[in-house]
């Protein structure tokens, strides 16, 4: 069978590129060391980088994948803050909503949302707001600006749009060689 | 190309290009009749199209609003998207999959064959299976249906291998690539399947039957058919002897407009057709049009559906190639015994990942929801499609709050399971898990039916003008001069696809107007 190669053609120096543009290339790079969050977040208008930190965990919460690094889930995230910019109702949705997930944290654990260490801690905690308006809000544009990346699809062997290659007609439409002879 | 005067009376307007319209336009245009046909959508050519399952929902979908309510799961996770149909020429002949089967003989008189189901508006086709073969015969000949015309069935694909070895393993006896509407070998100036796998989004080659690209422009090139995209119908009008007499549509620009008409046939899909009824209410008709027996947007029906994916240890890759040429058809009969009445199909189906994360549990997330997309590569699935229960109290109706950008109430639809549907369901989810099971499945997923694709039955045929709103030929039993031409007459919804039944009718409408017509008798 034709197999996909799903290794990352997202490379994180392309990202750092992408997502600094208006930084020089030299200072990005010396500042790599630093941490990849910190490059990101801070370029946010609107939303506060600490808030959009949280964001990002929250989404790697609500679909983690362990097989893709945070830029994917970065990507998905960042429209948010344009988002907010554009509508105080949005802004304050999404403040509001990261307010009492880090409260809620604050109570139970004593640490912010993004610093409770581990995965099924935070799970319970969304587990709480999940009928809320913001993590319905969150789930619902992240189900489709996450699963939605052209990039994403190989790391899932999902190979995109095929007529411009001629279909799979001759590419392995019927390449399955594992079945019980019928 | 034909252009029509806005006065002139003498045209058959249609509204809607899609299965229905569309092939009613031709083939009156055939005949020598003129039509114009008003489609609300766009003209997107199938070189527009596009393989990407949300760039091309925003191209083709119908996204107007719509209101839902009732217990159907579709109503809480899409309810402003109650209908997964399409906005543009060629309607959702764009977007159907090519499964073009016929009816059972006893899928024609539910009546007679299922008795009486409590909760269940069961009624007898005012025409029967021997009446539609010729008709039937017709529809094959013009889509090109594989396995039929001597036309060879399509090649399997990998998710078609995977549900044939498991068919096979448990017994099951018709399992096949499907009678499908797409090309296996060029036919009719079109040429053959290259396995792209988006059908769903349009077939960019154009080797998947749809009026865009078959019967709208066969019938333009009469001389005799005059498409107008852009335009929306917002009334039909009648006279004070109860005969309609034309249409007011917004065109492109947003601007009303009058074109006068000789016979108005209706074909906008099972939501807006009963929608554009009850929205032409007059002093004389104030019920809605058509509607003195008050089934207009009632008996609702969107067939009984689900999906089953299963994940493998090896791949399938089941998004490659044609996305429905695969079809187990045993459980398609009558038989009682298993809990319910009617039958279902087991089709092959694959969406792309895009869609897979909307769909294969809407709402869910977490760990249990990200391992099923891990399996992705190694999914085969099949769509179990079966005959649901007509019920009066599913219907459409005007939505009392919500309206259009043209002022008219929306439609608002109504759907709950009846016990035989969901009888139905659990066991085609149980059937379709053995089948991959039998090949070594490792976990498999029954998924809640999408938004629906196969709307039916909302304008229905009946024998007495008490029971339905058309007679046999579609045409109303209230106004003589106004028809139905879309999958709205339906009086059951049988297991199978809809589409070749709507288009054999068609074929057969458009004879019994033309006759009508040269007989003056309207």
């Amino acid at each position: 069978m034709r197999e996909i190669d799903r290794r990352s053609k997202h490379s994180r120096r392309v990202f750092l590129k992408g997502a600094a543009t208006a930084v020089p290339v030299v200072a990005v790079a010396s500042s790599v060391a630093v941490s990849i969050e910190d490059a990101w977040a801070d370029e946010a208008s609107t939303l506060s980088p600490a808030t959009m930190k949280t964001l990002l965990k929250v989404a790697r919460d609500i679909y983690p994948h362990d097989v893709l690094g945070d830029s994917y889930y970065i990507t998905a995230i960042k429209p948010w803050d344009g988002k907010a910019a554009k509508d105080p109702a949005v802004k304050s949705l999404i403040n509001d909503g990261i307010a009492r997930l880090d409260q809620n944290a604050h109570d139970r654990h004593k640490l912010a949302y993004a610093e409770v260490p581990w995965e099924a801690d935070r799970v319970v905690l969304l587990k709480e707001i999940e009928q809320s308006d913001f993590f319905q809000k969150v789930r619902g544009d992240l189900v489709v600006s996450l699963y939605n990346q052209k990039e994403v699809w190989p790391r899932f062997g999902y190979e995109g749009s095929s007529a411009e290659h001629g279909g799979y007609i001759n590419r392995g439409f019927a390449d399955i060689d594992w079945l019980p002879k019928a | 190309m034909a252009k029509f005067d806005l006065n002139d009376s003498g045209v058959v307007v249609i509204v809607g290009s899609g299965a229905g319209g569309g092939t009613l336009g031709n083939e009156l245009a055939q005949k020598g009749v003129k039509v114009v046909i008003l489609e609300a959508g766009p003209r997107i050519e199938n070189h527009d199209f596009v393989n990407d399952e949300w760039e091309s929902f925003s191209q083709l979908a119908w996204t107007d609003a719509r209101t839902t309510s009732g217990t159907w799961r579709v109503a809480k996770d899409f309810s402003g998207l109650p209908a997964w149909i399409v906005k543009a020429v060629g309607g959702s002949t764009t977007h159907w999959a090519g499964a073009s089967l016929r009816f059972d003989e006893h899928e024609f008189k539910v009546k007679s064959a299922y008795g009486n189901i409590p909760g269940a508006n069961l009624l007898d086709w005012p025409v029967t299976l021997a009446e539609m073969e010729p008709w039937y015969a017709k529809a094959e000949n013009k889509m090109g249906v594989t396995r039929t015309n001597g036309i060879p069935g399509l090649p399997g694909n990998n998710n078609f291998k995977v549900m044939e070895a498991g068919a096979k393993k448990l017994g099951y006896k018709t399992v096949h690539t499907g009678n499908m509407a797409i090309n296996s070998q060029p036919r009719d100036g079109r040429g053959a399947c290259q396995q792209i796998g988006f059908c769903f989004q349009g077939c960019k080659s154009g080797a998947k039957w749809s009026t865009l690209y078959t019967e709208i422009p066969k019938g333009e090139a009469t001389g005799n058919l005059e498409v107008r995209p852009g335009s929306m119908v917002i009334k039909i009008e009648h006279d004070a002897g109860g005969k309609v007499t034309g249409v007011v549509y917004a065109d492109e620009t947003g601007a009303m407009q009058r074109q006068k008409a000789r016979i108005v046939a209706v074909a906008g899909n099972s939501i807006e057709s009963p929608r554009l009824l009850l929205n032409s209410a007059s002093t004389m008709f104030p019920d809605g049009l058509a509607n003195s027996s008050g089934q207009v947007g009632r008996n609702y029906m969107r067939h009984m559906t689900g999906s089953v994916y299963a994940v493998f240890e090896k791949s399938v890759h089941m998004y490659r190639g044609t996305t429905m040429a695969g079809i187990i058809r045993d459980e398609a009969t009558n038989n009682p015994k298993r809990g319910f009445v009617g039958g279902y199909e087991m089709e092959t189906l694959s969406i792309g990942l895009p869609f897979m994360a909307a769909f294969l549990n809407p709402g869910a997330w977490g760990r249990s929801f990200t391992s099923a997309l891990d399996g992705y590569p190694r999914m085969a699935g099949m769509w179990l499609v079966g005959e649901d229960m007509p019920q009066e109290t599913n219907r459409i109706t005007l939505d009392p709050v919500v309206k259009d950008k043209f002022g008219q109430p929306v439609a608002s639809v109504h759907f709950d399971d009846h016990p035989n549907d969901v009888a139905m369901r659990a066991h085609a989810y149980k059937q379709g898990a053995a089948v991959y099971d039998a090949v070594g499945a490792t976990v498999t997923y029954p998924t809640p039916p999408y938004p629906s694709t196969h709307n039916l039955g909302t304008n229905r045929m009946s024998e007495k003008p008490r029971d339905g709103v058309v007679n046999k030929f579609g045409q109303s039993h209230d106004v003589k001069n106004l028809f139905v031409s879309d999958g709205s007459q339906f009086t059951s919804g049988a297991a199978c696809n809809p589409t070749l039944t709507i288009v054999a009718l068609a074929i057969r409408q458009a004879d019994y107007i033309a006759g009508a017509m040269q007989k003056k008798e309207i």
